[in-house]
């Protein structure tokens, strides 16, 4: 394979992003053409910009690989990261907007009236920003190792350095017109080499795999018995609870007018999602049948980038990888740089604003702050093995859907939660999907139940997560805010109806 | 014995600590009394002033009826309305004894109450009694000191009631500022608008009909950016029909930072202030640029002019509360901004003579218990 492509489209899309960041998008107006009332965030553009910042490198070489080596049974996470939108759309998109909350802290101090609540929060946010940084620099770095051959620590270098320096220099704050402009970018540079490579595949005769290994792999749940059926359930709970626990995608939704819009963007997100995940699939099929080799190997990451090379010669395979590079560096960068503002947002408000003081100091904090949050994932991933990206994604959605998502569901429709009641349910919902990514990430695989209730803890971590808090509530019922009825009320009236809100 | 003395030394001797825990008690019971005398106030101070005094049993009412009794024998309660009332009427610190508490439950430990009346600026308004099954000087000494005491907390409580009012009042007058020059002049500018634009006229009439609306807003503290924005804009353009190219206006405003909550008038009197410095001018061509721009967790928002420029000094006073200078509306949005997301959130003023003037306010996107509607 031609590296020069590669490298090319590496670099291109790093400047194109620092240059970005660097001179920023300055509309000036003048009032005549100009009215604030126009300017509001329209759904459709939030819409996009969520996709921006949500299809990391899991989505967008993570998948293909799973379903190539594990088969048809992968295709939940794709069908969850996209269902996820569907269970937040129903039960938490408008509430949450009305609340008025920005991160997810914020909204457990509104709802409990507890900083204590607000700190614990402030640390599940570090711990799954941290997690899900953690496969797009691995990402990044199996990357650059298959289209440049350089080694794989250099992926998390750049990419580190690159956010380093955009988010640490104000660049590439939640613009909402760049983010929106990556989901696009993101879909053409997969679904322009996809519809090549099917053109390319019928003209072939449409050759298909063997047919005794496909019956096997486009089964789901083929053979695993009661281990199968328990990893695909607690995956759908994971996928489908962990959406709205994601710091990066919470803070989008502040964008929002009103609690409508926040559901109507909701919307757009879903069908431009399902649109973006019909895409991996085909590759997936398609390297069944060009690429048997990678899927014997066992690493499957590195599909999306090798199939036009597999499939194609000459200049056309180099265009179409380096179109797929590009696009899969877009992809680490704007979810790296939306995961990083969301963790040092938390950690300049939580950890280094304590110790930086005087004037400038909001600018020192969040810059201190972006460094911890970018440094400790990067180094992470130099020195992590090698697991598939979109499992290590699917263990931060885990933790988010064992934390967040008990106390966001609970918060926003049940009347009792109580401060204590939260910090248990979290606590415990913590350190049991904690546990399990310890284990998982540290690759000690016996076969069978232990294994299979750690490495997919969802659907024992979130249950047991949302009956402590509830638990706990009720033991605490004398504790519950005062001001819980009025808060409640606030969240689920439509904006429009006239009501003393104050 | 060395650790001994030292550590004696160290604490004070047994006077030294009584004070100590006199003092620590009295500082349990000033919160709740520093909210004024209420049921829950006087519910949380009972508890600490019954220390203090250590009677087994307190009573704190208004000046007819009780709002909180703690300790034991509680069938007592009854009479305590009824010695208030006393107490009031007469003005003066009374002890009642075994004939007034009528009471013939054995192992009972109340015979005699001490009611002291509280007043507060030369008006009682309520009572302090201390239920004892003996009455002493000393005792009675001592609850008459106490009332004293709670009366200097609650003389801090009005005062700062009233300092609450006071800022009420200032947003109100605020509020009404809208100045009639202002009125007059936009009359007078649409009015020439009507023969010769009439289209115009009418959107100017229909901008400057929103823009009173705004601002005569009677409910809620706080608004979102968009709307106040709003507000700000239909200004600008009828001052802007007035002033046609004298003024130049440049609005930069990120749309992710419409949905923050600010308190309601926090930027209208920083326009105003700088069109009037823009219009100071020598050359008479004002430039106005109104920024906003996302931070993270806050949003940034920047007033400039190209005017005159102030003396920095005169500034500070106007932050300060000087309401002789004549930005009277500074002083009052940078403490609402104050008061509302704490000491770091209020105006920065950049300025000299001749260097033009540039506001900024950093807001954070939330503070708990702040929301439009």
């Amino acid at each position: 394979m031609n590296a020069a492509a590669g490298i090319v489209a590496v670099v291109l899309v790093s400047v194109a992003t620092l240059a970005i960041g660097t001179w920023g998008l300055r509309f000036s107006r003048t009032t005549s053409d100009f009215y604030v009332a126009s300017r509001t965030v329209r759904p459709g553009l939030n819409a996009s910009a969520i996709g921006g910042e949500y299809l990391s490198a899991a989505s967008f070489l993570g998948v293909a690989g799973l379903v190539l080596v594990y088969g048809a049974d992968m295709l939940w996470y794709p069908v969850g990261w996209t269902a996820g939108y569907l269970v937040l759309l129903v039960l938490v998109a408008a509430p949450l907007r009305r609340s008025g909350a920005y991160t997810l802290p914020d909204f457990a101090e509104a709802r409990t009236g507890s900083r204590r609540v607000r700190g614990l929060c402030s640390l599940m946010v570090v711990a799954i920003g941290w997690l899900y940084l953690l496969p797009q620099f691995q990402g990044a770095g199996v990357t650059l190792a298959a289209t440049t051959g350089a080694p794989l620590w250099a992926g998390p270098v750049v990419v580190a350095a690159v956010v380093l320096v955009n988010v640490g220099s104000g660049g590439m704050r939640s613009i909402t017109f760049v983010q929106a402009f990556q989901y696009w970018l993101k879909l053409t540079a997969l679904l322009l080499p996809a519809a090549v490579l099917l053109v390319v595949w019928m003209q072939d005769g449409h050759p298909s795999a063997t047919p005794a290994e496909q019956s096997a792999w486009d089964l789901p749940i083929a053979g695993d018995g009661a281990i199968g059926l328990y990893t695909t359930w607690s995956l759908i709970i994971a996928t489908f609870l962990g959406t709205m626990g994601l710091p990066h995608v919470v803070v989008r939704f502040y964008t929002n007018p009103d609690g409508r819009a926040a559901r109507r963007t909701t919307l757009f997100v879903l069908a431009l999602l399902g649109l973006f995940y019909l895409l991996p699939p085909v590759y997936a099929a398609l390297g069944r049948v060009y690429a048997g080799g990678l899927a014997d190997s066992g690493h499957g990451d590195t599909l999306v980038l090798e199939l036009p090379g597999l499939m194609l010669s000459g200049v056309g395979a180099d265009l179409l990888t380096g179109l797929v590079t590009a696009g899969a560096f877009a992809a680490f960068l704007s979810t790296s740089s939306g995961l990083s503002i969301a963790v040092a947002g938390v950690l300049s408000q939580d950890v280094t604003g304590r110790f930086v003081r005087g004037s400038g100091s909001p600018v020192t904090a969040f810059r201190l702050g972006v460094a911890l949050a970018v440094l400790v994932p990067a180094v992470a991933a130099v020195g992590a093995p090698e697991v598939p990206v979109a499992k290590v994604v699917g263990l931060a959605f885990a933790v988010a859907a064992s934390t967040f998502a008990p106390l966001l569901l609970l918060g926003i429709w049940w009347r009792g939660l109580t401060a204590a009641g939260a910090v248990a349910g979290l606590v415990v919902g913590g350190l049991g999907s904690a546990v399990s990514t310890a284990w998982t990430l540290a690759e000690r695989h016996p076969t069978g139940w232990v294994d299979a209730l750690l490495a997919e803890p969802a659907a024992w971590s979130v249950p047991l997560a949302c009956l402590v808090m509830v638990g706990v509530s009720r033991a605490t019922r004398d504790t519950v805010p005062p001001h819980v009825r009025r808060f409640l009320v606030r969240l689920h009236t439509p904006e429009a109806v006239e009501l003393d809100r104050g | 014995m060395r650790w001994r003395r030292s550590r004696r030394s160290r604490l004070g001797g047994e006077a030294d600590r009584a004070t100590f825990r006199t003092l620590h008690t009295a500082g349990l019971a000033a919160p709740a009394l520093r909210e004024g005398l209420t049921t829950a106030s006087a519910t949380r101070a009972a508890r600490h002033l019954r220390a203090l005094l250590g009677v087994p049993a307190l009573a704190l009412t208004d000046d007819r009826a009780v709002l909180a009794w703690d300790g034991s024998d509680d069938h007592h309660r009854e009479h305590a309305a009824r010695l208030a009332q006393q107490a009031v009427a007469s003005g003066r610190t009374t002890v009642a004894g075994p004939g007034d508490l009528d009471c013939r439950r054995t192992g009972c430990a109340v015979r005699h109450a001490i009611v002291a009346p509280i007043v507060v600026d030369d008006r009682i308004v309520g009572t302090l009694q201390a239920y004892a099954d003996h009455s002493s000087g000393a005792l009675v000494r001592a609850t008459d000191e106490v009332t004293r005491w709670m009366a200097g907390q609650l003389e801090l409580a009005e005062l700062s009631g009233s300092r609450t009012r006071l800022a009420e009042a200032e947003l109100r007058a605020l509020r009404a500022q809208i100045s009639p020059h202002f009125v007059y002049n936009s009359l007078t500018t649409i009015a020439s608008f009507v023969r010769t634009d009439p289209d115009r006229a009418r959107d100017l009439l229909l901008d400057f009909a929103d823009f009173t609306r705004y601002s005569f807003r009677r409910h809620g503290d706080y608004t979102t950016l968009a709307d106040e924005l709003k507000s700000v804009e239909r200004y600008l353009l009828l001052e802007q029909a007035r002033f046609g190219d004298r003024l130049q206006v440049t609005l930069r405003i990120a749309p992710e930072v419409l949905p923050v909550v600010v308190p309601y008038l926090c930027i209208q009197p920083l326009v105003e202030n700088a069109v009037k410095h823009g219009l100071a001018r020598s050359d008479g061509v004002g430039r106005i640029s109104i920024v906003a721009h996302d931070a993270g967790q806050s949003c940034v928002l920047e007033v400039e002019d190209n005017g005159a420029g102030e003396d920095p000094d005169r500034v500070r006073r106007a932050l300060a509360g000087d309401t002789d200078q004549d930005s009277v509306g500074l002083g009052n949005v940078d403490q609402r901004l104050r008061t509302t997301f704490g000491d770091d959130h209020g105006l920065v003023v950049e300025t000299a003579p001749g260097a033009g003037t540039k506001v900024t306010v950093r807001v954070p996107k939330f503070a708990p218990g702040v929301s439009a509607g």
